[in-house]
């Protein structure tokens, strides 16, 4: 029994609890929703199909999924945290299984109403697991070394999970994610020097490991990385599309070529534009005034989790909240910088605006966990 | 876990120390984003609009051709043909409904393609092109083009498409190909680019499937000039991809022609092999099928029909099918016992029907018994209970690893679909998979091919190559690819005693000529030709004892699914083998009845490299084969393209 279910009386009860949901955090998500719509419609050339469509619908399921979410107090959610855990390592170890035995490098589960991927729900379980972890452990064990293992374990099974899918971006937003936690939990800063030590090690390891027969990475990530650092290596492959994506981004200008104007991102230059690369676009036709204003938004959503975060006293809500947040601003942080050749490509979609079900259902569902703590918070 | 509120607030106060921390740092991040936004943007602007400007250049990937399959002959077993198809971009069309109507008015669209077609519109940005109508022939080609004005987004374009001339003669072989589906590409990691060509063809089953890797080729690519709306303004430069490399094949396309005739409707399999070096001449599988519908893609009514056939002919039996070998396995059970020293040719068994094998009888196929049999007249007149005594003497770990030797419960290396290995059991193996320990009863079932005893006719004939030459010859289908000769499988001596090995043959030679062999109906006369075979008869149901006491019920009077395999194996010529061969005719009662004569009728086919004399054949069998050689040639399919057959 924790602090928080002590106050659980003086929490809003029944329907009234839609008033005390935090509203602008919804507005903020809705109107990031809709600039994803505007740019599905303007990359399909003015068409609601093939991707707007079930795009809309999606955000509708995953609205209704945060609402849910949110009126189940949130001391609900925290005993679910282990079963919400050991239930999407389950399925992490299914689609590994079934890839397996027949149907390749596939990383979803059919639903038959869409295709869900563990490892994008991986990303709010753990997060939850951790949170739960660091409400439960005493505040004078957080630094001890057993207690310091135990994390990094939770963090580094689905870690290496989803890395053999393969999925570098996913296994990336895992690790930065479940570090972020626990640095937020207290944990001393002199572990996260050793990893950060570590980090740099590791990565001289995979350029020195490459060719030999203990390689640390597939060939096709290696290629990746050299045309992340030399784009020329390779002008026709991946090197390429850093390019063009500059090029679309660049060529938008202070205010843009205008919606449904742009040439660069409808001219089949680029892979995956309505996925990955839908950044370019909006670049492209809203100019650096349309490409700040999303980062404005998205800003906005991070300050708003962190307030709410902050104002309630709830270790579980807070943890589950600034982590969500994090998980959030890494997802748009990495799709930024690797569509503006910052970081190599690595496959992480831009949230809320790319096209795809398992994101977009996942980082709702999450939300809705961080409006739940928000109205469940101690008073 | 209960706190003091004094520990909450400690901890409280470093969650939000550390929550405004890294809420900096996300901040300064972000900013360095927005930074970087703006250097694009706004400072290097100018700069970026002026590539934008020439950035008007698109590539466009180009197929290559297929590599083509031919025979050992240079006969053409998969071609590229052109074929001209006609695809629409919706963008450019405007009224699409409007062009459709006024197309279909001018050519016939199949309606199944036009929905198809459609619904891929649907999903599609409309300034991708989209196929309509495929392998379109030059006349209604060149209508649309006259047309074309009033035509808008409509366009002809040639490609090639996969033929297979010879149908269904190489369907098992050489398999077939198709366009590249979802699964396809979920299904290989980091696709190339060139499988996301619309329609791209690639190997679906067969050969065509498990040399993709060299029949594909490599793919090229065209610069085209493209306006704002990404129209093509022109072709900049191309170059040109390199095709997928030729192959020819071991195979006799006529041969294979034949046998696959011969073996009709029945479900059977046939394997020529050339004891030399281990050419596959022709590998049958009956009933088949023409591969020419899967390309097109075939209509659901057609693939009902082919997979609910109980004679299955989707399957490559010669390969993929294993069966219990029956007598044929007698050989190997009889070297295995002269290698090891453990009986003479001439030491005899009493037969008297059946042998008491640990409280349990095993009966001889011949119910009255065969008297007192040495290891000639055993092969000769297929003696079961003088195997079960010998197994039993040899034990079935030595019986097994002389059955590997020979090329049986081995996979062999074929580059085609679902190579089965087959098995040889081991009193090890049945522990291990079956949880049981092995029986003495097991070495007399294994000792006359039953039980668990499974080999593919494929590694029967590899097995009857091998006892013919006492080399370990290895089956080889690639005879060149890009005209470059392949590794033959002659394969080394064995080191076989050369004795056994002639008693054997002598056997096997008995069995086709001598007047109480079992294969006698079916023997060559050729004197230049004499055949050499074992006949084999292999149960697919358990005869109980209540039943061999009221009399087992005749083969022709079983449901099909439950008579006996029959089976022949044979080599030729006597003297000088050439070439060996295995049948099987599934549920087709006795193997000196129902396999024999189709062994004898290849043979001679393949030695006299075409319809041979009736001479060859025994006087009585004259007139029926005339009739037969006649009727084949009369069914002969009808082949595609015959006039640009040969390469």
């Amino acid at each position: 029994m924790s602090y928080l279910e002590y106050n659980a009386k003086t929490t809003p009860a029944g329907l009234r609890k839609v008033l005390f949901l935090n509203w602008p955090l919804i507005l903020l998500l809705v109107s990031v929703a809709c600039v994803g719509f505007l740019m599905l419609y303007s990359v399909a050339g003015g068409s609601a199909s093939p991707w707007v469509e079930p795009q809309v619908k999606r955000f509708g399921m995953g609205l209704f999924a945060m609402f849910f979410i949110a009126m189940v107090p949130i001391w609900f959610w925290r005993n679910m945290a282990v079963l919400a855990y050991m239930l999407s390592i389950a399925l992490l170890l299914a689609v590994e299984f079934f890839g397996s035995v027949g149907m390749g490098a596939q990383r979803w589960i059919d639903l038959g109403f869409m295709r869900l991927q563990p490892s994008e729900l991986t990303k709010i379980t753990l997060v939850m697991l951790l949170a739960a972890y660091y409400d439960w452990l005493p505040r004078e064990r957080t630094s001890r070394p057993m207690w310091v293992l135990l994390p990094v374990v939770l963090i580094l099974l689905p870690t290496f999970m989803v890395l053999r899918q393969p999925d570098l971006g996913t296994s990336i937003l895992l690790m930065a994610a479940g570090g972020g936690v626990m640095f937020l939990a207290g944990v001393h800063w002199a572990y996260f020097a050793a990893v950060i030590g570590a980090g740099v090690g590791l990565i001289t390891a995979v350029f020195q490991g490459r060719g030999t027969s203990w390689q640390l990475l597939k060939d096709y990530q290696y290629r990746r990385i050299d045309t992340f650092l030399d784009p020329s290596t390779d002008p026709l492959g991946a090197g390429y599309h850093i390019t063009q994506s500059k090029i679309a981004l660049g060529s938008g200008g202070w205010s843009g070529r205008g919606f449904m104007q742009g040439t660069q991102s409808r001219l089949n230059f680029l892979p995956e534009k309505h996925t990955d690369f839908i950044f370019t676009t909006l670049a492209e036709e809203f100019g650096f005034v349309g490409g700040v204003s999303l980062l404005g938004i998205y800003m906005l959503i991070v300050i708003f989790c962190i307030a709410a975060a902050l104002a309630t006293k709830d270790r579980f809500s807070s943890l589950v909240i600034m982590g969500i947040s994090l998980t959030f601003f890494l997802f748009f942080a990495v799709n930024m910088s690797m569509v503006m050749g910052l970081a190599p490509v690595v496959g992480v979609p831009l949230p809320l605006v790319s096209y795809g079900g398992s994101v977009m259902l996942v980082l709702l569902a999450a939300f809705g966990l961080v409006q739940s703590a928000h109205v469940h918070r101690p008073r | 876990m209960r706190r003091n509120p004094k520990e909450l607030e400690t901890t409280n106060r470093t969650l939000s120390r550390r929550a405004l921390l890294l809420g900096g740092i996300q901040l300064v991040f972000a900013g360095g984003l927005a930074m970087r936004m703006r250097h694009l943007q706004v400072d290097q602007a100018d700069q970026f609009r002026l590539l934008a400007e020439e950035n008007r250049i698109n590539i466009r990937l180009l197929a290559p051709a297929r590599g083509e399959i031919f025979d050992r002959n240079g006969i053409a077993i998969a071609r590229n043909f052109p074929s001209y198809r006609i695809i629409i971009v919706p963008e450019d069309a405007g009224d699409v409904d409007k062009v459709i109507n006024d197309l279909s008015r001018l050519i016939d669209i199949d309606p199944k393609d036009l929905e198809r077609a459609i619904a891929e519109m649907r999903r599609s940005p409309p300034f991708l092109p989209v196929t309509l109508a495929d392998q379109i022939d030059w006349e209604d080609i060149s209508k649309v083009a006259v047309n074309a004005p009033a035509l808008p987004g409509i366009t002809p374009e040639v490609g090639l498409a996969r033929i297979y001339p010879r149908r269904a003669d190489f369907a098992h072989v050489v398999g077939y190909v198709g366009p590249v589906s979802d699964y396809d590409l979920s299904q290989i990691e980091d696709p190339e680019p060139i499988l996301r060509i619309p329609r791209f063809q690639i190997g679906k089953v067969g050969f065509e499937a498990k040399r993709e890797d060299v029949l594909r080729g490599k793919a090229g690519a065209k610069r085209v000039e493209v306006n704002a709306t990404g129209r093509v303004m022109r072709e900049l430069d191309r170059r040109d991809g390199v095709s997928g490399a030729d192959m020819q094949l071991t195979v006799d396309a006529e041969l294979q022609g034949y046998v696959q005739a011969r073996l009709g409707n029945e479900s059977a399999s046939a394997v020529v092999i050339d004891c030399e070096n281990g050419d596959l001449r022709a590998i049958a599988s009956a009933p088949s099928f023409d591969p020419n519908l899967f390309v097109r893609g075939i209509s659901v009514a057609d693939y009902r029909e082919l997979t609910e056939n109980t004679y299955r002919p989707l399957a490559n039996k010669s390969v993929q099918g294993t069966y219990p070998p029956g007598s044929t396995f007698k050989m190997i059970v009889a070297l295995a016992a002269l290698e090891e020293g453990i009986i003479g040719p001439e030491e005899t068994v009493w037969c008297p029907g059946y042998l008491e094998v640990a409280g349990r009888r095993f009966h001889c196929w011949k119910r009255g018994g065969h008297g007192n049999v040495d290891l000639n007249n055993s092969l000769k007149r297929s003696c079961d209970v003088y195997y079960y005594d010998l197994a039993l003497k040899v034990g079935i770990d030595k019986i097994s690893a002389m059955a590997q030797r020979m090329g049986l419960g081995i996979r062999h290396d074929l580059p085609m679909s679902a190579v089965a290995s087959g098995l040889t059991p081991t009193k090890e193996w049945k522990n291990r998979n079956r949880g049981e320990d092995w029986l003495i009863g097991d070495t007399a079932n294994a000792s006359i091919g039953q039980g668990y005893m499974l080999a593919s006719p494929m590694q029967l004939a590899v097995m009857t190559a091998r006892l013919a030459t006492g080399r370990s010859v290895t089956p080889r289908l690639i005879k060149s690819i890009d005209g470059i000769e392949q590794p033959g499988g002659a394969g080394e001596s064995m080191g076989l005693n050369e004795n056994n090995l002639r008693t054997l043959r002598r056997g096997m030679y008995s069995v086709s000529n001598d007047r109480r062999g079992t294969g006698y109906g079916s023997r060559i006369i050729e004197e230049t030709m004499r055949m050499a075979g074992k006949s084999g008869t292999s149960q697919v149901r358990n005869i109980t004892a209540a039943e061999r006491a009221a009399g087992v019920v005749r083969n022709s009077d079983l449901p099909w699914e439950r008579r006996d395999h029959a089976l022949f194996v044979s080599f030729a010529p006597f003297d000088n083998p050439k070439f060996a061969i295995a049948v099987i005719v599934e549920h087709g009662g006795g193997g000196s009845t129902a396999a024999a004569p189709i062994v004898r009728d290849v043979m001679l086919q393949a030695l006299y490299g075409g319809t041979p004399p009736l001479d060859a054949y025994p006087k009585k069998d004259r007139n029926r084969i005339r009739a037969q050689q006649e009727r084949l040639e009369r069914e002969r399919p009808e082949r595609m393209h015959e006039a640009s057959d040969r390469a």
